[in-house]
């Protein structure tokens, strides 16, 4: 199969894919009890049952169910992802203001997570055995069995309440004006410890994936043929060991890309952080369907993306792998 | 005699000395950084009035009166007011030197473009003042005169509703989706300034406000913090000035409100008068009999609840208003003491006998979804009640649920707490009053099912008497029913503590306590 052939097919199950994430989610979140309009006649303290009943029509929540994905399905066609029913604002709006924060956490602290995970878990099965690999394997083991939110405030306490190295929460110093660059430089130092705080969860992951793929591939028949050659040790691990070992941990980390955007409501709810993930935990307890299901739909779509970038990845980290194959 | 003399000078003297250094010290300047959590979705106290809305909103808009904290009406845009002796016609004259943050002039138009319009659009509470109102006229520009259909005492007490600005929604008829709700303009001491989502707002002061040299403070921000912890944290490393009422758990309060330099106060809920809840579903069998309602009552030590579960934060009540109520009256309240023989002993009479297993019955207990603390006492709850044979199943629901099975009835216990107001007119008749059909509309309402026609009336005439003590009695009368009737459990009347730095001054002026705008708080450097 050509390279566009199997681009246009990967395109077309990524489209399916979507418009399956978009039906399920629908009905997924009409089946839970309470609408906007219960929570927003809520907000009001002494609505009537006519008030609510005026507010669901106003809304369209008193049409059927079909009805109402029918007539969002034929607005998504339009690629109007509607108004949030709390905010009053085109939801495409609000998640353009949250979505740059969530990506700059999530990339930062996935690529500190791969980076380090590789080298970290190259490392240890380099030293299978020795001290060195257990005391890798033991802070791995740590930081993957610590809850999210636990190792963030407990890096609060440390960097912030006790040290006062770092701020604790939020994206800016809230008052501080500055110029560009030192906006930059602000952003980053709130960074740090969002960052590395789910960075280091999944860095123990990725160490440990490695750590297990590199001792797998060292035992094969094609390394001790290499070794037997008479091929520079550098060599055979870069050419031979590492390039193999690195297929599963693609594939982790492509499956992964959903779960640290997941992982982000964690992180963004005890660090304050601006993101989507935060928003969309307040738009699912307000019901305000229409901006839940955009995130959910451009949260999938960067996923698919990834997923089909990995597609591309082992092609390119494993010759044998055919497009289409 | 004479050093009597010199004393009583030098005592003078002094006490000068301190107003005039006190007064010295109330500097101008400075930021003040507050909490708001949830972040609201607008600051635009019109369009909606959660808490967060009014918290951050009452600094930008301004009502006509607000409130002492022994509850008499104070002059904000009405500089004075009269009601006629009938009770039936309420004027209000309008301070002349009020301009809107746009420069235009504010005037009696905006008054009744909010009262008739606008708030009746958006808000269900401002129907049910309106439905009071027979009509409203503009003698002139600053003067306005609302005329209701029977007297209605509670009137004085609708004024703390927000006045928006009429020029900007000329020609606007869907005023939910209006495009001037976001503009945030007001006549209040702090101006709109920024917005940045999921991070802070920022108000400035407004150096063109009515009352001069007010107010003293150049800017606010409200940071958004979402985890309780968090804003622990941000507290005790003074990155925020203030924390109020669920910002933080109970039990972090007492170790906070310990730390240098940190006050705390219980002052500032007098408007609001908040009164905690277990409501028992009067509609579904067994709870129906008032025998069975009683029984739990007695099954269950408040006092506890009280000091373990909230820290210590509040009084044990046993009707339905505040002690923080003119009209409260324990006089006339059934005292539901922690006694499990004697709630046993109500049981067996009203023949719920244990089965085999000790169990007399189920019910099913939905929390209030609002933080550890609800989750804790619903579960000391269950505890209770199995110690008399109910047996008790927590429903786990979040928000739009807790919502959803409240309004319409599909529960057994659940937990609440309630504004209870200055007047029990707005506060408790519509709580108590019985309700038609299957839908309560809102979780404030009837959600137990409660049905007295004695109490109907009773409330309905209170509401409508002219006559203070009249009224006293009248509401008397109605407690005694109400708690002898324990429709529901009141479990504590509630103790909202407000931690803040030394440094803050006049952060509770009035009965509204934060909510208040802000004009006279100032910093001491």
């Amino acid at each position: 199969m050509d390279r566009l052939g199997f681009l246009t097919g990967r395109a077309a199950r990524a489209v399916l894919i979507l418009f399956g994430v978009i039906v399920l989610n629908f009905v997924l979140l009409r089946l839970a009890p309470g609408d906007a309009a219960s929570v927003l006649a809520g907000d009001q303290g002494a609505a009537d049952p006519a008030f609510v009943a005026e507010l669901r029509h106003d809304l369209g929540l008193d049409r059927s169910v079909p009805e109402q994905l029918w007539i969002y399905t034929k607005s998504l066609a339009r690629l109007d992802f509607g108004q949030s029913y709390r905010d009053q604002r085109p939801v495409v709006d609000i998640i353009a203001e949250r979505l740059p924060a969530t990506l700059l956490l999530t990339l930062t602290a996935f690529c500190f997570a791969l980076g380090t995970g590789i080298a970290l878990g190259s490392i240890a099965a380099r030293h299978a055995g020795s001290l060195l690999d257990t005391v890798l394997t033991g802070i791995s083991v740590m930081f993957f069995a610590m809850p999210l939110f636990w190792t963030g405030l407990m890096a609060i306490l440390l960097f912030s309440v006790w040290l006062n190295w770092l701020p604790s929460y939020g994206m800016q110093t809230v008052g501080e004006g500055g110029s560009d660059l030192s906006l930059v430089g602000d952003v980053a130092v709130h960074l740090i410890l969002p960052a590395l705080t789910l960075g280091l969860f999944y860095m123990a992951i990725y160490m440990r994936v490695t750590r297990a793929s590199v001792l797998d591939v060292l035992d094969r028949d094609f390394v001790r043929t290499a070794r037997a050659k008479g091929l520079k040790p550098g060599l055979i691990w870069r050419q031979h060991v590492l390039r193999n070992a690195l297929l599963p941990i693609i594939t982790f980390a492509s499956l992964q890309a959903g779960q640290l955007i997941g992982g982000s409501i964690l992180i963004e709810t005890v660090f304050a952080w601006p993101g989507v993930g935060r928003l969309a935990f307040d738009a699912l307890m307000q019901r305000d369907y229409n901006l839940l299901l955009a995130i959910f739909f451009i949260t999938s779509t960067i996923v698919v993306v990834i997923n089909l970038a990995a597609d591309f990845l082992y092609v390119a980290a494993d010759p044998r792998i055919e497009m289409g194959a | 005699m004479i050093s009597r003399l010199l004393r009583t000078i030098m005592l003078s003297l002094a006490a000068t000395l301190l107003t005039l250094t006190g007064l010295a010290a109330q500097e101008a300047g400075g930021t003040l950084n507050l909490i708001v959590q949830p972040e609201p979705p607008t600051v635009n106290i019109g369009v909606n009035r959660l808490g967060p809305t009014t918290y951050v909103g009452n600094k930008i808009y301004e009502s006509l009166l607000t409130y002492s904290a022994d509850l008499k009406p104070l002059p904000r845009l009405a500089q004075s007011w009269s009601i006629s002796d009938d009770g039936l016609v309420y004027t209000f004259n309008l301070r002349r030197d009020v301009k809107w943050h746009d420069g235009q002039p504010f005037t009696a138009k905006d008054v009744v473009f909010s009262f008739q319009k606008f708030l009746p659009a958006l808000q269900a509470r401002s129907r049910l003042n309106l439905a009071e109102v027979k009509g409203i006229a503009t003698p002139d520009d600053h003067t306005v005169v609302f005329t209701l259909k029977a007297p209605y005492p509670a009137f004085i007490y609708v004024h703390n509703t927000a006045v928006l600005p009429a020029h900007l929604y000329e020609g606007v008829s869907d005023f939910r989706t209006a495009e001037a709700n976001s503009k945030f303009i007001g006549t209040g001491p702090f101006k709109f300034a920024e917005w940045k989502k999921g991070s802070f707002i920022h108000l400035v002061r407004n150096p063109d406000y009515w009352d001069a040299g007010k107010p003293h403070l150049n800017d606010i921000f409200f940071h958004v913090i979402p985890d309780a912890n968090s804003r622990a944290i941000a507290f005790e490393t003074g990155q925020v000035d203030v924390l109020r009422a669920g910002d933080v758990e109970n039990f972090d309060i007492t170790r906070l409100a310990g730390l240098d330099g940190v006050q705390l106060t219980e002052a500032g809920w007098e408007f609001l008068q908040p009164v905690g809840y277990i409501h028992l579903n009067n509609r579904h069998k067994p709870l129906d009999d008032a025998r069975v309602r009683r029984a739990i009552a007695h099954a269950i030590d408040r006092q506890f609840i009280i000091d373990t579960i909230f820290g210590g934060f509040g009084h044990e009540t046993n009707g339905p208003l505040s002690r923080l109520s003119r009209f409260k009256d324990t006089s006339v309240e059934t005292k539901y003491e922690f006694d499990l023989a004697k709630a046993n002993a109500i049981l067996d009479e009203a023949g719920l006998k244990p089965d085999a297993n000790g169990v007399r019955f189920e019910l099913q207990f939905v929390p209030l979804p609002y933080g550890e603390l609800w989750q804790r006492e619903a579960e000391y709850v269950r505890e209770a009640l199995a110690s008399v044979g109910i047996k008790v199943n927590i429903v786990a629901t979040d928000v739009p649920g807790w919502f959803k099975r409240l309004t319409t009835f599909d529960y057994d216990l659940a937990e609440n707490f309630v504004y209870t107001t200055p007047d029990p007119a707005i506060g408790i008749s519509y709580a108590y009053t019985t309700l038609e059909g299957d839908n309560a509309g809102t979780t404030g309402g009837n959600v137990h099912g409660y049905s007295n026609p004695e109490v109907d009336r009773l409330l309905a005439d209170a509401a409508h008497e002219n006559d203070f003590d009249k009224r006293k009695a009248l509401y008397s009368q109605a407690q005694k029913i109400i708690s002898a009737d324990v429709p529901l459990i009141w479990t504590h009347d509630i103790v909202f503590p407000t931690l803040y730095r030394t440094k803050v001054h006049n952060l509770i002026a009035t009965g509204l306590g934060t909510d208040e705008n802000f004009a006279d708080v100032w910093l001491a450097k």
